[in-house]
């Protein structure tokens, strides 16, 4: 059996040092192309018109003097009359036409008359005993979900839950297949209580999310020796990626179809066009060379691709481009689900924490969504949570970068530092005491970490108790957070080619999203075959290729990694075989280092890799390497990481500004690839998380239902000059290599928001409940402590 | 964005001539940065642009008599590099170096600055400089206005007038001037900006068919100005309020004082109330604090941005402090 094990320290030659990534010379020279970059001669210019009511009946729609307009090719309708849109800037109508200006004017003259309805984009408190328990669900709520873009997820474990309110037969399954449905749903349809006679009753806003009890909480809180309460959030964000949500199809003859499309899923597209689109999904190519960013909003074609695919087929298969304007990307390509929670924490005065309890509420748009995973990371023994989801008219949720975990960190660890606050106790010691509260595997992790960490921070000479450290109108402070995820390897093919003249290709149908996978993939196969990264052609990006996951859950590293770890250690060892015989040896007693293929034991008898790749005769060699693969064992990635962020501020207490001055990354995952792409993963989510803590916020219109900061100006981003000083630490050796490799996406963009919250309420001696820190909100928390 | 005639005259008359003689019909592109956003978002269709960077004397910053003669076609950026600017009214140098990015610096005009639209964001999303819905709602009254005007906002306007570098010009005394089909006008720069009263009313004095040609600014002499603002982010960021201060001394004590507020109403907000508190005395944190409680005491903020009253209070305070303590 080949050894596929990834290499001792001592026989790593690439894996693990600090690599620039390939792609950088043609991103920053601008030759990298993107999506928005494919510009053939003949396409033509999509537009959508769009809802502008955030809920509305579609009463009737014209087209026809849009069809009539001269440069107007297609028209095609997304909504047909009769639809309810849920969000404001829904698709209704499509047009494609030769040049912008056309496709605008037209759909100007598009005419639709809508009937408002009553919307709701709000997420505050609901009232008490607002949420209802959904009773069965019938056909027409399904109907709904899948419109609404409800994850198929939620909406099995809905089906589940409640029940149906009709008999699941074939013919009602085939039409939910048809609008949409996956094979989850409808799994879960097949096996789901069914309630014939139950009532369908009206929607509220409001449903009961979660209830769950653990342990005794009622004893807890009553034998507590202190308790701290205190309420904490995380507001609706988008993702704005800079290259907006879009794609270009062309229907290559009658029955196939190309796709040129921004997305983190290449191989994942084709499956999900072909039953709106009305073909095989073997007829559909999915093609991308580079992406502006995605953050877990682009795993689907969505319905704007599909209308274009449409509006290409009416016009003869010319290419039609469909890219999101600005203010749609922001209104309808990104939706991070808020949370929100009444969090009360039980403690003894020596620091244990003994019980919590939680209200949480939030939305995901029309879904409603689902409770974050609170309270996060440390598992009390005596819980009693209730989450309420508000379904609203904001937009569809999607997943965006660690679902559900910020917001998490945000609460827990707000909740936390509190509590850490209310014992006098300095917020390091108090996690410390109730490490053994956390996960038996990563206990060590995290004492490791925190030690790294407070001495990076220097947490012991600059950390004070709550507002200590104010001189004149500035307040200093630092905070502290935890965090947790998965990151194991996704379903991944690699074909690896060996040719005759010693050059190399890898096919992948994996994407780069901007996180180093074309540099793993290259790094992996060079260290294996004992060959320069650069003698090694890569293509990835097409449905040409072995398919490979979505890239999201941190889950490409450890995917792409694994397979082309088991492919080239195939080759390689194919290779070893023709080449044995002439240097007289056994293939197992050779290798290949440095480009060179020897005798272990007698350096002096090799070949360079161009000679030796000459045995393999007139045909290239090509083997595929595979993720997970139980035949080549060992499994080469892991899952379950951990991680500390620590961050220190200034606030200006008479204007509420908050300034970020330092923050701190502490971070495993594993098997490290490219020590330098980690850190640089690290720097990336903190200035993401600065972001996330100090500025966005998807700020909604109640009266007319729309976004109202759906642009670059009043959706912040941190600039260059808001970011600090970036300190990260990768932890490697012995107890965390040998793991194997696991993602590293999601992880560090996790505990930023929590720890420049804890360090604001250190700093200024109060809590800011909500993301973001704005100054009104700052100077509100802190006129609440001066008027109490 | 909709189609457009393009026009690029060469002298002023030739300008004015292409101009409209009422709004809606033609506009001027000078650098670009706001007008283009506008009809890409729909919120302006000009059926004409009228480019008027080919017009030679509407360029060049010169010392004349009467001060510093800033052309109209003067970037922001030249504007903030400029010797003279630096040295004489460090100020104005300082706002200018805050407002935007450099890129946009490197395009945005003078003129187009004065003249830039609100960035209210319901003017923005395309529901009117004095927005309502079809009911007569006033959107902003009753909507999300935490980026509003809290001074000057009992009339139908509660956007900010947002210009950053007009409180620092209107310390230093500046005025406008404007060329239109009957001559030439020169206002004193803070009477360039009106409060609208009705939809097809302008932010700005400024007719259909005028141009703005120039801004002069007095000789500095020993005016001690200076301008803050406060804003959440350091890198490109609209702030939350803005003040410029004028200090004319007589020994250690102020004569007179100019105080301007910008970001906190529709028009740059001219403080009388301050500049009475100042006249006369030797500027002191307990001076300059009752100088902003002053000029605040008039605010009424709206639903949301109550917490823009103690920033614009701070942005005064700072300001005069800033200006007294700088160097004659």
């Amino acid at each position: 059996m080949p050894d596929y094990s990834w290499p001792p320290p001592e026989n790593r030659n690439l894996i693990g040092k600090r690599i620039s990534r390939v792609d950088s010379p043609v991103k920053v020279s601008g030759r990298a192309k993107y999506t928005y970059d494919y510009n053939p001669s003949g396409m033509l210019y999509g537009k959508i018109l769009r809802s502008p009511h955030a809920k509305a009946k579609i009463v009737t729609i014209d087209t026809s003097s849009a069809e009539k307009m001269p440069g107007v090719k297609a028209v095609q309708i997304a909504q047909k009359v009769g639809s309810t849109v849920q969000w404001a800037g829904d698709e209704v109508v499509g047009v494609a036409a030769v040049d912008e200006v056309t496709a605008e004017d037209a759909i100007r003259a598009i005419k639709v008359t809508y009937q408002p309805l009553p919307h709701l984009v709000s997420d505050a408190e609901p009232p008490a005993g607002a949420a209802e328990t959904p009773g069965p669900l019938s056909v027409d709520d399904l109907e709904d979900m899948l419109d609404n873009q409800v994850r198929p997820r939620e909406m099995a474990e809905q089906i589940q839950q409640y029940g149906i309110t009709f008999k699941a037969d074939d013919k009602t399954l085939e039409g939910l297949k048809s609008d949409g449905a996956t094979d989850d749903v409808l799994a879960a349809l097949r096996t789901a209580p069914v309630h014939e006679n139950a009532e369908s009753k009206p929607k509220s806003n409001y449903s009961k999310a979660a209830a769950q009890t653990q342990g005794e909480p009622d004893k807890a809180f009553s034998d507590a020796e202190i308790i701290s309460e205190g309420i904490y959030g995380a507001p609706v964000i988008t993702h704005c990626c800079l290259e907006s949500h879009g794609a270009t199809p062309e229907w290559t003859d009658d029955d196939h179809l190309m796709v040129h499309i921004s997305t983190q899923n290449v191989s994942g597209i084709a499956g999900q066009m072909a039953d709106p689109i009305g073909i095989p999904a073997a007829n559909i190519r999915v093609h991308q060379d580079h992406i502006g960013g995605g953050f877990g909003s682009k795993f689907g074609p969505d319905r704007w691709t599909i209308v274009a695919a449409q509006l290409s087929k009416k016009a003869g298969g010319k290419p039609v481009r469909v890219m999101l304007e600005r203010n749609s990307e922001l209104e309808v390509a990104g939706c991070r689900p808020s949370a929100y929670a009444r969090v009360k924490v039980a403690a003894k005065k020596d620091g244990t924490i003994t019980g919590w309890q939680s209200q949480s509420w939030g939305t995901g748009g029309p879904g409603g969504g689902g409770m974050p995973p609170i309270p996060y990371v440390f598992n009390i023994p005596n819980q009693r949570k209730e989450h309420t989801a508000i379904h609203n008219n904001i937009g569809p949720a999607r997943a965006w970068r660690a679902p559900n975990h910020p917001q998490a960190a945000v609460i827990t660890m707000g909740a936390l530092e509190d509590t850490a606050a209310k014992l006098n106790m300095d917020p390091v010691d108090f996690f410390l005491k109730n490490i053994e509260l956390t996960t038996k595997d990563r206990q060590n992790v995290y004492r490791e970490e925190l030690a790294i960490a407070s001495d990076l921070m220097d947490w012991k000479n600059k950390w004070k108790p709550r507002g200590q450290n104010i001189s004149g109108h500035i307040a200093r402070g630092l905070g502290l957070s935890v965090h947790t995820w998965g990151g194991r390897g996704h379903a991944s093919d690699c074909d690896l080619t060996l040719h005759p003249d010693g050059s190399v290709d890898i096919k992948m149908g994996t994407q780069d999203i901007g996180t180093g996978t074309r540099t793993t993939i290259l790094i992996v196969a060079a260290d294996t075959l004992g060959i320069p990264m650069d003698a090694i052609n890569l293509f990835i990006g097409d449905t040409l290729y072995p398919p490979s996951g979505g890239s999201g859950g941190s889950t490409t590293p450890g995917g792409v990694s694994s397979s082309t770890r088991r492919a080239a250690v195939d080759a390689r060892d194919a290779l070893f075989e023709k080449v044995a015989p002439a240097l007289n040896a056994q293939p197992a007693d050779l290798e290949s280092v440095n480009g060179t293929v020897r005798v272990k034991s007698d350096h002096s008898r090799s070949l360079s890799w161009k000679q030796a790749c000459t045995k393999l005769g007139a045909m290239p060699l090509t083997v595929r390497g595979k993720n997970p693969d139980k035949s080549k064992p060992p499994d080469l990635t892991n899952s379950g990481v951990g991680g500390v962020g620590m961050a220190e501020v200034e606030v200006d207490t008479e204007t509420g500004v908050v300034k970020v001055k330092k923050m701190v990354a502490v971070q495993d995952c594993g098997l490290i690839i490219d020590l330098k792409m980690a850190e640089s993963s690290c720097y990336g989510a903190m200035v993401m998380g600065i972001s996330y803590a100090l500025f966005e916020e998807k700020v909604m219109d109640q009266t007319t239902g729309r976004m109202l900061n759906p642009n670059m100006e009043f959706y912040r981003l941190a600039g260059l000059n808001d970011i600090p000083d970036l300190v990260v630490h990768m932890m490697t050796g012995k107890g965390y290599d040998e793991r194997g490799v696991i993602g590293l996406g999601e992880p560090p963009v996790i505990s930023p928001g929590a720890a420049i919250s804890n360090a604001v309420a250190n700093a200024t001696g109060v809590r800011v409940p909500f993301l973001p820190l704005t100054p009104d909100r700052v100077l509100a928390a802190l006129g609440q402590k001066a008027g109490a | 964005m909709r189609a457009f005639e393009y026009t690029s005259p060469t002298t002023r008359d030739q300008a004015i001539g292409l101009l409209a003689p009422a709004w809606g019909q033609a506009e001027v592109l000078a650098g670009g940065t706001d007008l283009l956003a506008l009809m890409k978002d729909d919120v302006v269709q000009p059926k004409r642009l009228v480019n008027i960077k080919e017009i030679s004397d509407l360029h060049g910053i010169a010392v004349n008599a009467q001060g510093l003669r800033i052309g109209a076609l003067t970037t922001l950026g030249d504007l903030a590099d400029n010797v003279n600017v630096v040295k004489n009214y460090p100020a104005l140098a300082e706002a200018v170096n805050e407002a935007a990015s450099p890129q946009i610096r490197n395009m945005a005009t003078l003129g187009g600055n004065l003249c830039q639209r609100p960035r209210c964001w319901y003017f923005r999303n395309g529901f009117g400089l004095l927005p309502k819905n079809e009911s007569g709602k006033d959107l902003v009254a009753e909507g999300d206005n935490r980026y509003h005007a809290i001074l000057g906002n009992d009339g139908p306007a509660k956007f900010i007038s947002p210009s950053t570098i007009v409180p620092a010009l209107i310390a230093y005394g500046a005025t406008i001037r404007l060329v239109g089909p009957n001559g030439r006008r020169e206002l004193p720069l803070e009477k360039f900006f009106v409060d609208p009263r009705t939809e097809n009313d302008r932010e700005h004095d400024l007719r259909s068919n005028e141009i703005v040609t120039d801004v002069v600014i007095p000789h500095a002499g020993t005016l001690k100005a200076a301008h803050y603002e406060i804003r959440q982010k350091e890198a490109f960021d609209w702030p939350l309020a803005v003040a410029a201060v004028g200090l004319k001394m007589n020994g250690s004590a102020v004569q007179s004082a100019r105080v301007i507020l910008g970001s906190v109403a529709p028009i740059p907000w001219r403080s009388p109330e301050a500049e009475q508190v100042l006249a006369g005395k030797t500027v002191s944190e307990a001076v300059a604090k009752s100088a902003a409680d002053a000029a605040l005491q008039n605010a009424k903020p709206l639903s949301h941005n109550a917490y823009k009253v103690q920033l614009a209070r701070v942005a005064v305070r700072r300001a005069i402090l800033k200006a007294a303590g700088g160097s004659a």
